[in-house]
């Protein structure tokens, strides 16, 4: 596990150059921020069309410190996988990580998401989940979440979400996890397992957007905190054949230690619309998941 | 003769430097400012910046880049002793 110390030889370090075009208090910056910190610069990213590719600013210049690819939208799976065969084939061992929102993997680049991972490509794809597509303007993914208000949805999404981790898990990938940008230590270690594997690993990085969400900027780590602690939010992870539940979501296995929904869903102005019945619904569709996650885990750790 | 990918390298592609996207401390409504009596040395505050505006020096205390920072307020929420606090901006 890392620590605090070890992460402190990048403490002048800059990981992204500051004056980037993001918003204030963006969280895709965190998490790249700590992925860079993970593979310790050793990687080339792979961006396809959304927030991460206006984040770097106007050429000539660009504030991603690592070698980046901006891709067509569905292309990004595919591009890693020619880039990671080209890079083996000339004897580089650096890693090739795709970086794309939820719209480029759940929707328009899952085809080819899908076959990477059919053919086990030695890429780590990181879908930053933002859950709806905040670049054009916050309209509805596949991942945004039931009732959820977006420019698409004014009266709230009637569909649920798509569970992409769990459809990357089925696909028989040697890792599969979830992890938030409030948990540094657990999204570092993570990655970190993920590069010492060979394979297809996908980790899925939930990153609350304060224009999109509308809630106030300085309340990003919060929210993903709170949707952690919640029970809204499970970190996992699949790893060696067996599914564990991750040491920062352990403690709400048991309902009762879960936080109220509504704190999470209260602090959100995209939900401001919900009644009581709606939060009783989400409710039951969170213990719906545990059940399922808490079946899985057991499954798995048998065989 | 020139080499196409020459050319490519030395001036299509684009290089780190700060200020990509401009100068950002412009865009700041309110300023954070660190209170170094009450700081703990823990380093949340610059492990959470999205900005990479904090630096967290070798004596573990931290200063902030008032360039580009955009003042979003994360570092103080996420500081487990309250030792940054936000000021409102004065344009003068």
């Amino acid at each position: 596990m890392v620590t605090m110390s070890e992460l402190h030889k990048y403490g002048r370090t800059k990981l992204i150059m500051p004056g980037t075009a993001a918003c204030p208090g963006c969280p895709l910056q965190i998490g790249l921020r700590q992925l860079i910190m993970a593979l310790e610069g050793k990687l080339t990213l792979v961006i396809p069309a959304g927030c991460s590719s206006v984040i770097p600013g106007a050429a000539p210049y660009t504030s991603f410190t690592v070698p980046v690819m901006h891709v067509p939208f569905a292309s990004s799976p595919s591009v890693a996988s020619g880039l990671v065969r080209a890079l083996r084939a000339r004897g580089v061992d650096g890693h090739v990580v795709v970086w794309a929102g939820d719209g480029a993997t759940a929707d328009i680049g899952f085809a080819a998401l899908s076959g990477a991972a059919y053919r086990n490509e030695d890429i780590i794809y990181i879908l930053a989940d933002n859950e709806a597509y905040m670049n054009t303007g916050i309209q509805a993914s596949g991942t945004t979440p039931k009732k959820a208000w977006t420019t698409t949805s004014p009266r709230g999404k009637a569909e649920d979400k798509k569970d992409v981790a769990l459809i990357m898990l089925m696909h028989k990938v040697p890792y599969v996890a979830t992890a938030s940008i409030a948990y540094p230590i657990d999204f570092i270690d993570k990655v970190r397992r993920a590069a010492s594997i060979r394979g297809f690993k996908f980790i899925h990085l939930h990153a609350p957007c304060p224009p999109g969400w509308k809630f106030p900027d300085d309340y990003t780590v919060k929210v993903a905190r709170l949707a952690v602690e919640t029970g809204m939010w499970i970190l996992w992870e699949y790893y060696q054949g067996k599914l564990t539940i991750s040491p920062p979501s352990a403690p709400y296995r048991d309902k009762q230690r879960r936080k109220p929904i509504e704190e999470y869903i209260r602090i959100q102005g995209r939900f401001a619309q919900l009644s009581k019945d709606d939060v009783r619904e989400i409710e039951a569709m969170v213990d719906q998941e545990w059940g399922v996650l808490m079946r899985l885990a057991n499954i798995f750790n048998i065989s | 003769m020139i080499k196409v990918s020459s050319i490519y390298v030395k001036y299509l592609l684009s290089r780190p430097a700060m200020g990509a996207g401009g100068k950002t401390g412009t865009w700041r409504v309110r300023k954070p400012i660190v209170n170094l009596d009450k700081c703990i040395k823990c380093g949340l505050c610059w492990l959470y910046c999205p900005e990479n505006a904090i630096d967290w020096l070798e004596d573990k205390t931290v200063t902030i880049d008032y360039d580009y920072c955009k003042g979003c307020g994360i570092c103080v929420d996420v500081c487990p002793v309250k030792a940054i606090s936000m000021i409102d901006e004065r344009v003068v």
